[in-house]
């Protein structure tokens, strides 16, 4: 009962809701420094395999191409903790504010 | 014993694991006397995920990530609790302004916790209109969280050594506008809870936990506060800066789910204040040092006051990169013996059904963080959980 004035007066306010993902995309707040999907630079990294050292939930794998050792990311795996970002001695990988990467195959949630 | 009811059987009850009312896997064993409630026995060992054992095969620092998993909604309190174990380890001084933003981040978690645990306390005695309001409004501190460190729920932000991320100034000026418009909300929501019949109705008299029986029993947390028994870890061992940031202990006296209630939201108010405090008083400076990988050998132990209550880490370490033995004890697990005695019916006080579901929820459960190992010999059927001396010397099972 000691709400009915509340819920009055919201009748002739703006919806708290955002319509996503049918609409409202564009109204989201996604601040700076979001912990989003992985970026890599090949060019940068050197092969140290730090970041598959600390990576918590194995989600960054250390293989072999024609340029030597290198990481690849499963994003299905990955907790988006940055701790790899945080110990890469080259800044080759970055977390960017991409949030939308839920998908139907998990190959293309690898990120090379 | 005598109970009220005229009913001559008594019927055993088993509400779950699974169960529509509950969000999480527990058997709830209750004794019934026609409605009324004469015993209750709790099993909590649905979840059981092995964290503990599981920290022993990783890296200190993969740790703080399985340690802010251990409870989604309290994962500030347990990387806190986390880092500092391990900081313990080092001896080192952490920079203040670190300490800043860790109390700071701590609040703001708490805030979003106990706003989560009064939507679900509204929802729970069919009040989804307070409960939809309440989570509106717990979104703005979520947006604060997913500012300052980078995710809406697990923060990542302590690190073994300080933290992840300064906080920018213009981020501290948004976080104080939220306050005051929270302030103002939870000030409001604050006299729904005192005046509104259905509130009143469905909480006070419930659950009822008295001073002797709390300490006795063990509780921690808002549900020892509820029961007048002033006691909070932010006070009575403050760690990070909690001797510097001032805050007031919140008791109530009347013992039951209302005064638990009323507990938090006046926490809450209190929190808000200590954010604003570390926002005006954070000193600059680095908010971060660096530390080897392996800590010195050496065991260490660290309480932090969690919003479900104090939660203890306790690490033993053997020089290597990772923990030789881990343990963690957290709130909800000590408030278990505290709930088997809100349910159960003694004298004049009666436990009903219909009041299990809120008595249950007020002491804000969190049980996949609560699922631990007792020792059983399959052969001799003998069930055991080891002593202190027996884990210190642990070198593995049997
Ligand atoms: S963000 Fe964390 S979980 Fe994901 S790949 Fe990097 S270290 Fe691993
Ligand atoms: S830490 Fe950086 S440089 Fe080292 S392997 Fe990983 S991406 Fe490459």
């Amino acid at each position: 009962m000691a709400m009915l004035l509340e819920v009055f007066k919201h009748l002739f306010k703006k919806r708290a809701t955002l319509m996503y993902p049918f609409g409202d995309r564009e109204k989201i707040p996604v601040p700076e420094g979001l912990r989003g999907k992985i970026s890599f630079n090949r060019d940068l990294c050197i092969g140290c395999g730090l970041c598959a050292r600390f990576c918590p939930s194995g989600a960054a794998e250390l293989v072999e191409d024609e340029k030597g050792k290198r990481p690849i990311f499963h994003i299905d795996r990955c907790l988006f903790c940055a701790q790899c970002e945080e110990v890469c001695p080259r800044k080759a990988i970055t977390l960017t504010k991409t949030f939308e990467i839920a998908g139907f195959d998990r190959s293309n949630l690898v990120v090379k | 014993m005598s109970f009220s009811s005229s009913y001559e059987r008594f019927f055993d009850i088993p509400i779950g694991p699974q169960h529509p009312a509950l969000k999480e896997p527990i058997l709830l064993r209750l004794i019934v006397e026609g409605e009324h409630v004469v015993a209750a026995d709790v099993d909590v060992s649905y979840t059981h995920r092995g964290v503990e054992r599981a920290m022993q095969e990783r890296n200190y620092i993969q740790n703080i990530y399985l340690a802010e998993r251990i409870c989604g909604i309290c994962n500030v309190a347990h990387t806190l609790c986390y880092c500092q174990n391990i900081e313990g380890l080092y001896d080192v001084e952490i920079p203040s302004r670190a300490l800043y933003i860790r109390v700071l981040v701590e609040e703001l978690a708490r805030i979003h916790s106990h706003l989560l645990w009064l939507g679900v306390a509204a929802h729970e005695i069919g009040f989804d209109t307070l409960f939809m309001y309440i989570w509106r409004d717990r979104e703005r501190v979520m947006d604060l969280i997913e500012e300052i460190t980078g995710n809406r729920v697990t923060s990542a932000i302590n690190t073994i050594g300080g933290v992840r991320r300064d906080i920018k100034p213009e981020t501290c000026d948004r976080c104080l506008k939220a306050m005051d418009y929270l302030e103002e909300r939870i000030k409001y929501y604050k006299k729904v809870c005192e005046i509104d019949p259905t509130v009143i109705a469905r909480c006070a008299g419930v659950g009822i936990l008295k001073p002797k029986d709390a300490i006795r029993l063990c509780a921690v947390g808002p549900t020892l506060r509820a029961s007048n028994i002033k006691n909070d870890v932010r006070a009575d061992d403050p760690y990070a800066v909690h001797d510097e940031v001032p805050f007031n202990v919140i008791v109530y006296d009347t013992n039951d789910t209302l005064a638990r209630v009323l507990v938090r939201i006046d926490e809450m108010l209190e929190s808000i204040n200590m954010v604003r405090y570390c926002i005006e008083h954070m000193p600059s400076g680095p908010v971060r040092v660096r530390l080897k990988l392996s800590p010195p050998v050496g065991e260490h132990l660290s309480r932090v006051e969690a919003p479900r209550g104090e939660l203890i880490h306790y690490v033993k370490s053997n020089g290597t990169e990772k923990p030789e033995r881990y343990k963690v004890r957290t709130p909800t697990f000590g408030n278990i013996p505290a709930l088997c005695e809100m349910l159960t019916s003694k004298g004049d006080y009666v436990v009903n059904i219909a009041d299990v579901p809120i008595a249950f929820a007020s002491i804000d459960p969190c049980l996949s963080c609560t699922a631990r190992v007792v020792m059983l010999d399959r052969e001799k059927e003998k069930l055991w959980v080891g002593s202190l001396d027996r884990l210190r010397r642990w070198r593995g099972w049997g």
